[in-house]
């Protein structure tokens, strides 16, 4: 892999530089610092050289000729001119054709003050346009989907939303109509721009072509304020500029990280920001008496809190939390430590029984995303990536299609990446650690099932070291202990190969990081395995292992639990029983709910604290792949509502004790201590320059002088490349995400310590599967499976998005629908018996098992839980109209 | 002064019989074909046409032995041959098609077996609706008499051959955009370097276009041999070609002429070519090689019919097609047509052919219609520099195909040569010629 | 009707499997389209988008470029004038003028009958019958007024029915041998691993490699 540092030099404007073999002269010239001008070149893009606006003057063999600098590679010996008068000529030629049939409605576009083309017309400057003809006119901006306008005057053609929407996203919804001058960028009739990714092609529109609703006549550019940061959509965790206009949130652009986002963001992260601005959001301390709730200072809700508190100390296992997945990593580690050594109680869970034993991410090798990407055969045992971490999809999707990656999917209907998938296996819940099983063992008989011969030989033909597993939930409905078993299974027939995390709530990766699950401490350690610094520090761990959600929650309404935290939990809408939940916090006596916003839960809180949400507060996160960045402060905190860990403080404070932590550097101080896979690092190492794109632990390699590579596209917002471009020049590394940093030490055996807990018999530590129960006939067995638009809270305080969430739906296979005689398009009921869920539509799906049916998780309404309830896993259809 | 000493291509045109196959095979069609097959290899085949120094006849004029020449290697390969024919002023491939489709069908075959074809497309312009239904049953007529398909004439050789209509649009005349087309696109020509269609063409497969008339010589060819064929015509234009004559002379059509052996005068002139202007008209502008080529004077009529002998002179043969525009014509008005031309086909990706074609056209328009302005035409050199640098001939390229650089042709020369002409419409107010 | 009748989609699956991959169909299959209903309805769009595997955005992308493709209902007869260069000469702008006037209607309108819908063309490439008139891709020329006008009477009249075929260009195609080719036979050998089969294999592996070699 060492052509990869290999180097051509060429001259640019007199001075030679250095450039990588194969790269567009206008990268490489960037990188020099001389920016050619450009519209239609983007670096995440394949170059097309329609605009012409990068033509510059390159040496051939038959002297100077005028080339596109983005369409042409570097070659050894190279001279290349930029600022002649014949390129100066043509490119200002250039200009004038785009202006000739622009608009010029700056003062009313939202790109103005932000707009290459404005800004390249004050270089070039003509003073008074030579076109005197009538412009080309359509009526003015048409909404092309719920979240996107266009505007086709404004549109200079220079295909980068239609590349986006075919080439990354996969999905021609937009193209280019007509010919000619008359050429614009429209939809199908009817068949709006529908994709979860059509905020991208707004960012990249180098003109106010494209525009957000969102976004809208909201701010200009010359008043916005920025903050870099880590998008906490989901766990991809996508690097972005958060900008704000007076105290309110009003873009997030996404950051061009090699490493994790390519600068791409989905709709929902890119959107989402709106729940902050939310007029529901909590301000003020809550306590209720029964039905009588009144708001309250800080002083007077720790005092009400106390009291309870301290009375359930004495029964530690009395003491439950849950919850965390979107609290910050220094959060977590506060709220862990008040929980595990404070109040002794180790039933703590960030998970909310819709995620994974948290055993198979401590216990394994885990993989980056460029791992991932570069892998050989990455093994899918996850719901549809496109729906739960979207810009991964879009990864992955990438990789498959141009760099040969081999991708195996075991699903229970078909997915998003299963047209790009080499071998797509369809199991019946139930079924997957027995199909995994069938494709690792070395039994000489063929498998009879295509997809299983495929997907093994590919999986026997590859290099154990080259094999990723993406582990996610494939179902939402029953246990996960045979997809579990199933990822056992895999990773100990293949030693060497590495587990990417596809648990998707926000920062549920840094919270097993944390300890903030049942068994765990910080560092990826078990409750009997806290370094000595940790037990300095902890004084005392607990030697049980809790409780789990389900089991939480079990206990609670069974009596047990008499205090229980939720930290932006919503347990009766988001964990697998709703009915349970309620009955259980009905129970307990004390409910105390973190919360930003209200929810299905919050009702039973005799005690609401609010929280300070994302963007109002410091802090990190972890990503899928142990990836930590840093989450950027942008507003000051809404009302009275306070960072978590200082909730935790204050708690701690209220029933006389004291964690030790003023700030967030007291938290660092004692996290890289105490946890071996924190080591080392800083908030001001995190904050650095070279650490940019974030830190992925534990540090392997140190003092690489490799800087990360985040900078915005010069054409999407010419006014923030000097931010962007502050830190030390970036390298443009293709494909190899950069692991080492600049003044963090690798500590040998901080990583000895965190691997030595990898267990080759991962299996081992898993329970053995349940028997069976064998199905009715008739009866249909459910897969419950998320949508990116899920209806959850987020979405449904970010007016814009809450529109989007699809009502739910029913799928099944083609043979199941002809065996009940159902049609697709028909309304259904659905049934377990007790429960119904009415006015469903049937969709059938060639992709999905016979005797299965596949339901779309809601959220906030929680009414699909309702009917695939907790384990109970037999359901039937009703036919309601055709 | 002399029509060819025998025809080529165009042999058949006239006798209505050699339509369908029997007609054909009376007349020696499939002999080329059979003797390919059965007795020549590819590789005879492929020296031949590099003996007959057979240029290419859509326009571009690069010697077909030598773009055979250039194919990459690789198991699948394809044919494609280009029957777009959308040049103003070129009609010939309609004749070919509509006339002697199985001559088109059997020089395919030939070139497909020279080169080693995994299947060979004839992409036809949509709107030949009749050279469609011929050069189907033609299709058809061949797979049954056994020259296309499996093991044709009992050779080792298998081949399929499919006709493709176009839908109308000047631009999949352009190899790369015809490629696009043929793969379902838009017809948006392919960006180069490095993707020549014989490196990477239809399907990312190696591919050559050739034209119509251009594989119409092939049967000839393998027949009498390519040092035959090159005994025809000088320097790097040899055996005949199809010059199609249009415009003010009395009799417009195409004429099957020996290479550079006759001068333009002759062709317009000659009883029995052109046959003269009207009475009392002169020779005003000539147009070469279809409207992408610069304009010839008066002064010019005694140029050759030859490649490089029309390069010589600052213009191109191109698709042969020669329009005469007499006396009675108005320059500004001739001009802007074309101009309005370019600025309709132009397929709107590169921004000084879509931008600056309409914005030209919108110009020209004014000055046509009265509203034209002195700095007018200062204002029109500069925009053709601005899709052409320097304005000069052959045209350097600031676009990714040469549809954008042919549009300052016309322009350019008739303010060029007709500046007077300019003035006056623009001092009275409009077209003197009205 | 705007669908595929049946006929019609057994053409369409035919027209499909002349082509190493179905999206090349895309063009031939919105001629069939007009043969049937005249013009590209959106729902034909919508199928061919089906039948081919692309989105209905990308058919009415392709669609849109050609002017062949109509995505608004025409006339029964097309009838298009030539103004370009040979035609122009020969008082092709004069002709269409009479045209319009004749018809009543602008270049790109249809009459109030739905009998014709004017066009003006760019070269037909009947020079020498300049200046030159298409009806439905049948072409005549040289044109007066008159003769224009006698056309125009014939058409209506029913006379030309015989000469002048209906919409899709193919439709010619299909009325006369059809595309007889041996379908069968070559989907038979494609299957069978012979040398087109390898087409599409190889296709996809050989776009990996590189290497220049020649012949
Ligand atoms: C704008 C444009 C239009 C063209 N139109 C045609 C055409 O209608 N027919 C044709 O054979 N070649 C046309 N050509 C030339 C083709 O690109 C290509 O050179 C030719 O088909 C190769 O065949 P040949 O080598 O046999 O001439 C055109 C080129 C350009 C740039
Ligand atoms: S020069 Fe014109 S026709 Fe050619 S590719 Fe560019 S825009 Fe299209
Ligand atoms: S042509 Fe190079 S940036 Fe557009």
């Amino acid at each position: 892999m060492n052509d990869s540092d290999a180097t051509v030099k060429l001259v640019v404007d007199g001075h030679e530089i250095q450039a990588k073999p194969g790269e567009m002269i206008i990268a490489a010239a960037e990188k020099a610092g001389v920016l050619i001008p450009r519209f239609c070149y983007h670096p995440r893009l394949e170059p097309v050289g329609v605009c012409r606006m990068c033509l510059v003057e390159v040496k051939g063999p038959r002297g100077f000729s005028l080339q596109p600098a983005c369409y042409l590679p570097v070659a050894e010996g190279m001279e290349v001119v930029t600022n002649s008068d014949k390129a100066k000529k043509a490119q200002d030629g250039v200009l004038e054709y785009l202006l000739a049939n622009h608009p010029l409605d700056c003062p009313v576009c939202d790109k103005g003050g932000e707009c290459p083309l404005q800004d390249q017309t004050f270089v070039y400057g003509p003073g008074e346009s030579r076109f005197v003809e009538e412009k080309r006119h359509y009526p003015k901006p048409i909404p092309i989907s719920k979240l996107v306008y266009l505007d086709r005057e404004r549109c200079i053609q220079c295909d980068r939303c239609t590349r986006f929407a075919d080439d990354v996203a996969g999905e021609a919804l937009i193209n280019f109509i007509g010919r000619g001058g008359s050429i614009q960028v429209n939809t199908f009739p009817d068949k709006p721009f529908s994709s979860y990714f059509s905020g991208n092609t707004v960012q990249i529109c180098p003109v106010g072509a494209l525009t957000a609703t969102p976004y809208r006549f909201k701010a200009r550019p010359w008043d916005l304020e920025q903050v870099e940061s880590t998008c906490v959509g989901c766990s991809v965790g996508c690097q972005i500029v958060v900008q704000s206009s007076e105290n309110e949130l009003v873009r997030y652009l996404g950051l061009d990280s090699e490493a994790v986002n390519h600068s791409w963001l989905c709709d929902k992260g890119r959107f989402g920001f709106e729940s902050v601005n939310s007029s529901d959001r909590l301000g003020t301390p809550t306590i209720r008496n029964g039905t009588a709730a009144k708001e309250a200072s800080w002083t007077e809700a720790m005092a009400k809190l106390a009291e309870p508190l301290n009375r359930a100390r004495k029964r530690p296992e009395s003491i439950a939390i849950i919850g965390g997945a979107h609290l910050a990593n220094e959060d977590l580690y506060v709220w862990s430590k008040l929980a595990k050594s404070i109040f002794g109680t180790d039933s703590v869970d960030a998970q909310l029984g819709d995620g994974l034993d948290p055993r198979l991410l401590t216990r394994t090798n885990r993989a980056t995303i460029a791992d991932a990407v570069g892998a050989e055969v990455l093994v899918l045992l996850s719901g549809d990536i496109r729906e739960e971490l979207p810009v991964l999809f879009l990864r992955l999707r990438e990789a498959a299609i141009s760099s040969g990656l081999k991708i195996v999917e075991l699903t229970h209907a078909a997915t998003s990446l299963t047209p790009n998938a080499a071998a797509s296996i369809v199991v019946s819940p139930g079924q997957v650690e027995a199909t995994v099983r069938s494709l690792v063992e070395q039994s000489g008989q063929e498998p009879s099932d295509p997809s299983i011969a495929v997907a093994k030989a590919i999986i026997a033909g590859a290099d154990p070291n080259r094999i990723v597993v993406l582990a996610g939930r494939m179902n939402q409905a029953g246990s996960s202990l045979d997809q579990e078993r199933a990822i056992a299974t895999l990773i100990d027939a293949k030693p060497g190969s590495k587990l990417l995390s596809g648990l998707r709530r926000a920062n549920v990766n840094g919270a097993i990081d944390m300890g903030f699950v049942p068994g765990h401490l910080p560092g990826r350690c078990a409750l009997t395995e806290g370094s000595k610094e940790l037990i300095d520090a902890w004084k005392q761990v607990p030697t049980q292992i809790g409780r789990s959600t389900p089991e939480i929650l079990a206990a609670a309404a069974n009596g047990e639990i008499d205090v229980l935290f939720l930290i932006g939990a919503d347990p009766i809408s988001d964990a697998p029983d709703p009915e349970l939940s309620e009955r259980a916090l009905a129970k307990v006596g004390t409910v105390v709910s973190v919360e930003t916003l209200p929810n299905a839960s919050t009702r039973f809180a005799s005690i609401i604290l609010p929280a300070a949400a994302f963007t109002e507060r410091m802090g990190s996160t972890t990503n899928v792949e142990s990836r930590i960045s840093l989450l950027g402060q942008k507003l000051v905190s809404f009302g009275l509502s306070r960072p978590e860990w200082m909730i935790a403080v204050e708690i701690a404070a209220a029933i006389g004790e004291d964690l030790g932590f003023e700030s967030m550097h007291d938290v660092w101080r004692e996290l890289s201590v105490v946890s071996p896979l924190h080591r080392g690092l800083s908030l001001q190492a995190l904050g650095s320059p070279g650490t940019r794109e974030g830190v992925l632990v534990p540090v392997r390699r140190s003092r690489v002088s490799i800087a990360s590579n985040r900078s915005l596209d010069p054409v999407a917002t010419p006014g923030i490349i000097s931010v962007e471009h502050s830190g030390p020049p970036s390298s443009s590394g293709t494909g190899r995400g950069s692991d080492a940093y600049p003044g963090i030490e690798a500590n040998a055996s901080a990583v000895e310590s965190v691997d030595s807990r990898i267990s080759g018999d991962l299996l081992d530590l898993l329970a053995t599967p349940n028997e069976v129960a064998p199905i009715g006939s008739g009866d249909l067995v459910p897969v419950l499976r998320r949508r990116l638009f899920d209806g959850g809270t987020m979405l449904v305080r970010s007016k814009n998005l809450t529109e989007l969430a699809p009502a739910p739906r029913v799928t099944v296979g083609g043979s199941t629908a002809a065996s009940m005689g159902f049609a697709a398009g028909s309304k259904v009921t659905l049934s377990n018996g007790t429960s119904e869920l009415p006015d469903l539509e049937l969709v059938v799906d060639r992709g999905v098992a016979d005797g299965v049916v596949v339901v779309d998780l809601d959220g906030e309404s929680g009414l699909t839980r309702r009917v695939i309830q907790g384990e109970n896993l037999r359901l039937t259809i009703k036919l309601e109209s055709v | 002064m002399t029509l060819a000493p025998f025809k080529i291509v165009s042999k058949r045109v006239d006798d209505p019989e050699a339509v369908g196959l029997q007609g054909y095979l009376a007349t020696g069609g499939y002999q080329a074909l059979k003797r390919a097959v059965l007795d020549l290899t590819p590789e005879a085949i492929r020296d031949q046409v590099m003996q007959a120094s057979l240029l290419g006849r859509g326009g571009a004029g690069f010697e077909a032995g030598r773009k055979w020449s250039m194919l990459k290697k690789s198991d699948v390969r394809y044919l494609v041959i280009n029957g777009d024919e959308s040049e103003p002023a070129t009609f010939k491939d309609h004749m070919l098609v509509e006339r002697d489709p199985h001559q088109l069908v059997e020089g395919a075959l030939i070139a497909g077996y020279a080169i080693g074809a995994a299947r060979i497309f004839i992409f036809l312009r949509g709107e030949f609706a009749l050279g469609l239904e011929r050069v189907q049953a033609a299709i058809n007529e061949a797979y049954e008499y056994g020259a296309i398909g499996r093991n044709i004439f009992g050779s080792d050789f298998s081949i399929d051959l499919v006709l493709h209509p176009g839908a109308g649009a000047y631009i999949c005349g352009e190899e790369t955009a015809l490629l696009e087309s043929l793969e379902g696109k838009r017809g948006f020509p392919r960006i180069k370097p490095p993707y020549f269609p014989a490196v990477i063409g239809l399907y990312g497969q190696p591919t050559i276009v050739n034209n119509v008339e251009t594989v119409s010589n092939l049967p000839w060819i393998v027949m009498n041999g390519g040092g035959e064929f090159s005994e025809l015509g000088v320097g790097r234009s040899r055996g005949t070609r199809l010059f199609a004559l249009s415009g003010d002379v009395i009799r417009p059509g195409n004429y099957e002429l020996e290479m550079v052996k006759n001068t333009f005068r002759d062709l317009i002139f000659d009883p029995e070519m052109g046959g003269g202007l009207a009475p009392g008209r002169q020779v005003k502008a000539v147009i070469p090689g279809g409207v992408s080529a610069p304009w010839l004077g008066p002064d010019q009529l005694d140029v050759l019919l030859g490649q490089d002998e029309v390069a010589a002179v600052g213009s191109m043969l191109g698709s042969g097609s020669i329009i005469v525009m007499d006396d009675s014509t108005c320059m500004v008005r001739a001009a802007w047509r074309i101009a309005k031309f370019f600025a309709r086909e132009s397929c709107g990706q590169c921004t000084p052919c879509r931008e600056g074609g309409s914005w030209i056209e919108k110009v020209m328009r004014r000055i046509e219609t009265g509203s034209g302005r002195e700095e007018d035409l200062d204002l029109l050199m500069d925009l053709c520099d601005n899709i052409v640098p320097g304005v000069s001939w052959p045209p350097q390229q600031t676009t990714i195909c040469v549809l954008g650089p042919s549009i300052p042709s016309s322009v350019a020369t008739a303010i060029r040569m007709f500046r007077d002409e300019f003035l006056l419409h623009i001092k009275e107010g409009g077209c003197p010629y009205e | 009707m705007a669908r595929f009748t049946p006929d019609m989609e057994t053409r369409a699956l035919a027209v499909i499997e002349l082509y190493p991959e179905r999206r090349s169909a895309t063009i031939p299959l919105c001629h069939l389209a007009q043969e049937q209903d005249g013009y590209l309805t959106r729902e034909a769009m919508e199928q061919i988008s089906e039948l081919v595997g692309i989105t209905p955005a990308e058919v009415l992308g392709t669609a849109s470029f050609y002017d062949m493709l109509h995505t608004e209902p025409v006339g029964k007869y097309l009838v298009g004038v030539c103004t370009n260069i040979a035609c122009l000469l020969k008082g092709g702008e004069e002709l269409l003028e009479h045209a319009e006037q004749a018809l009543g209607v602008a270049p790109g309108g249809t009459t109030d009958d739905g009998m014709f819908t004017l066009e003006e063309m760019e070269c037909i490439a009947h020079c020498d019958k300049a200046p030159a008139v298409q009806v439905n891709y049948r072409f005549f020329g040289p044109l007066g007024d008159e003769s224009f006008d006698s056309l125009v009477e014939e058409l209506r009249g029913g006379a030309l029915d015989a000469v002048v075929p209906p919409h899709g260009t193919l439709s010619r195609v299909h009325r006369t041998s059809g595309i007889a080719v041996p379908l069968a036979e070559i989907i038979e050998a494609r299957r069978s691993g012979d040398l087109l089969e390898a087409e599409r294999a190889r296709a996809k592996a050989e776009a990996e490699g590189a290497g220049g070699n020649q012949l």
